[in-house]
Formats: structure tokens, sequence, C-alpha cells
């Protein structure tokens, strides 16, 4: 159980910071520049979604480890 | 995880697994509930296409105007990966079948009914719950089928778009071993440069494997950790709890079935542009 609690607990340690990086730089480009929010947007969403797969690889290890 | 207490024989044990479970064999052949649930999905696609293909009219009405939406959308996407419109027309056919059956298999996973309705399975001193329909991207087999045929595929293309000896000299690079005798008077550091530049060859063949193990895992994860969040959520409080995460689901299966077609072109693209440093 508790091997379960740290493997997606400190796998998801990097990727909160990632994702918090990725919306933060996002932020800023949309403050400097607020017509490109729709170009930011989906290049966000996929850096988002690629920081996030590194969580989700550690959940797929909680989940298996028995 | 609803995992009920397993000492009890009593009990019937419903817990989500990792494996989709077989829900009847023919023959020797298990037959799984995320296969179903993939099938109904093909058949799903098939007969849409079908049933639209007769109706395709100039001024678009109905589902072909919002079909017509999504591949608008697409392709202002697909043009800015690929660079130019007859690239991306040429890949668009296969991507966007990737985008439609992974986005198909997400949101049927979160349909009532599908992993709630099945049957009870007796299994030594046991009773399982298996459920007849799994979503067909929450079964690693599924996501694993769909990474290898997309990276096989893209292999496929740069070999044709390239030509089989440049797109070889991409992995094993026999092209910078022999140029090696031929410019070693003139510059002798290529003795120790273009070994390394060998090795990063070989490092390339291992980065496509990884590529298979990437994109199959995150599709299954996304959509698995999904399924187990619902199912937990409606095991602390079943009435409104699950409501919002539902509408998370709900988006995370639109995102994930977009990069995981965007991920595919951006491999064929890459595969299909010749290596120039």
């Amino acid at each position: 159980m508790l091997a379960k609690a740290l493997a997606i607990g400190l796998g998801s340690i990097g990727t909160g910071l990632g994702i918090g990086f990725i919306g933060a730089k996002a932020m800023e480009a949309i403050g400097r520049n607020p017509e490109a929010s729709g170009k930011v947007l989906v290049p966000m969403l996929l850096a988002c979604a690629f920081a996030e797969a590194i969580a989700i690889y550690a959940l797929v290890i909680a989940f298996s480890i028995k | 995880m609803s995992a009920e207490n397993t000492t009890e024989t009593t009990e019937i044990i419903h817990e989500n697994t990792l494996y989709a479970e077989p829900v009847f064999h023919v023959g020797e052949f298990p037959i799984t509930n995320s296969m179903l649930s993939a099938w109904l999905v093909v058949i799903l696609v098939v007969v849409l296409a079908l049933s639209l293909r007769k109706k395709i009219k100039l001024i678009p009405t109905g589902l072909q105007n919002i079909l017509e939406v999504v591949f608008e959308a697409g392709f202002g996407i697909f043009d800015s990966v690929t660079g130019s419109r007859k690239k991306s027309m040429q890949f668009a056919p296969f991507v966007l079948a990737f985008f439609f059956f992974v986005l198909l298999n997400n949101w049927l996973g979160l349909l009532p009914g599908v992993g709630s309705i099945g049957q009870i399975v007796q299994s030594g001193h046991e009773k399982f719950f298996v459920p007849y329909l799994r979503g067909g991207t929450a079964d690693l087999n599924t996501t694993l089928a769909l990474a290898t045929i997309a990276v096989v595929t893209s292999h496929v293309v740069g070999v044709v778009f390239v030509g089989w000896w440049k797109y070889l000299n991409k992995f094993i690079n026999f092209k910078i071993l022999l140029e090696i005798p031929k410019k070693i008077i003139k510059d002798p550091t290529i003795l120790l440069v273009n070994p390394i530049k060998f090795f990063v060859g070989l490092i390339e063949i291992i980065g496509e494997l990884a590529k298979i193990a990437s994109l199959s895992f995150r599709l299954f994860g996304n959509i698995f950790a999904g399924e187990v969040l619902l199912a937990s959520m409606s095991a602390i409080l079943a009435f409104g709890l699950p409501v919002p995460f539902m509408f998370l689901e709900i988006i995370v299966g639109l995102i994930q079935a977009l990069i995981f077609s965007i991920l595919v072109l951006i491999y064929m693209s890459i595969s299909t542009t010749a290596e120039e440093h």
C-alpha cells in the first residue's frame, strides 16, 4: 500500500511542477500578446498532456503494484 | 476501486482490473469486453461513413455540417504540423481515422451501462463481476496495437517518400562510415565525429520503441485512470459527485484522441522529411 502511494506521490511532483510552468508561461505569453490566446491554447494543451503522461505512467505503476 | 472483502465467498467482487476480462470464448480464443466495444465502435464508424457517403451535398446540412467543422479545424492543425496542405491531404485519412476511432472509444467507455452491465463469473471460491462492455482504449492491448500500427506505418511512409537507402541511413548510418576514408586526409577529426554520429543513429532505433511505449501507455493510462477515478468517486457518493469528473473525462477523451492523432501525424511528417544536418 505504501509503495503504491509513494509511486504516484513522487511521480506527480515533477508533473505538477511541469504543468505549473507550462501554464505560467502560457499566461505570460497571452499577457504579452492577448490576440495570440487562440494560437497558444492548443500547443499548451498538447504540452500539458505530455507532462501529464508522466504522472499517468506513475499511476499505471501504482495500479500494477500488488 | 471498489474492492470488496475477498475472504467472504458469497460476496461478488467488482473491481477495475488492469486487463480486459474475457466475456466468452470462440474455440480457444477469448473475446474480451474491450474487444467487443472496439468492434462496436468500428461498426458505428463504418455505418456512419457509409450512410453519409450517399448524402454528401455541396451545401451541407446536419451531421455533414458538424463533420465539416471538425475537418476544417483538423486541417488547420495538420497544416501547422506538416507545413503544406498537400502533405496534410495525403496523411489526413489515416490520421483522422485514428482520431475518430480513439475518440469514440474513449467516449463509449463513459456511457452509462458500459462497465456496469455484465455477468457474474465463478472462479474458485470467488465470484467475479465481468462487465459486457469496457472502453476499448481502457485496455493496453488496444492501445498497443494502435501505437504499433501508427509507428510501423510512419516507417513505411518514410521509406516510400524518402527512399529506402536514405531512410535506412537515418538509423544505421552506413553513409557516414563510408565517408571516413574519403575525407580523412583533409579532416582527421572525422575519425572521432563520425562513429559518434553512427551511434546516435543506433540510439534512434531505441527511440522508435519508446515511441510505441509512450503512445500506448499515455492513452491507456489516461482512459483507465479516468475509469478508476469515476468508479472511486461513485463509491464515495453516487449522487451528483461524479458529474464534474464526467465532464473532465469527456474533455480528457477528446484531448487524448487529439494528441494521439497529432503525434501520429508528427511521426509521419518527421519520417517523410529527409534528414539534413
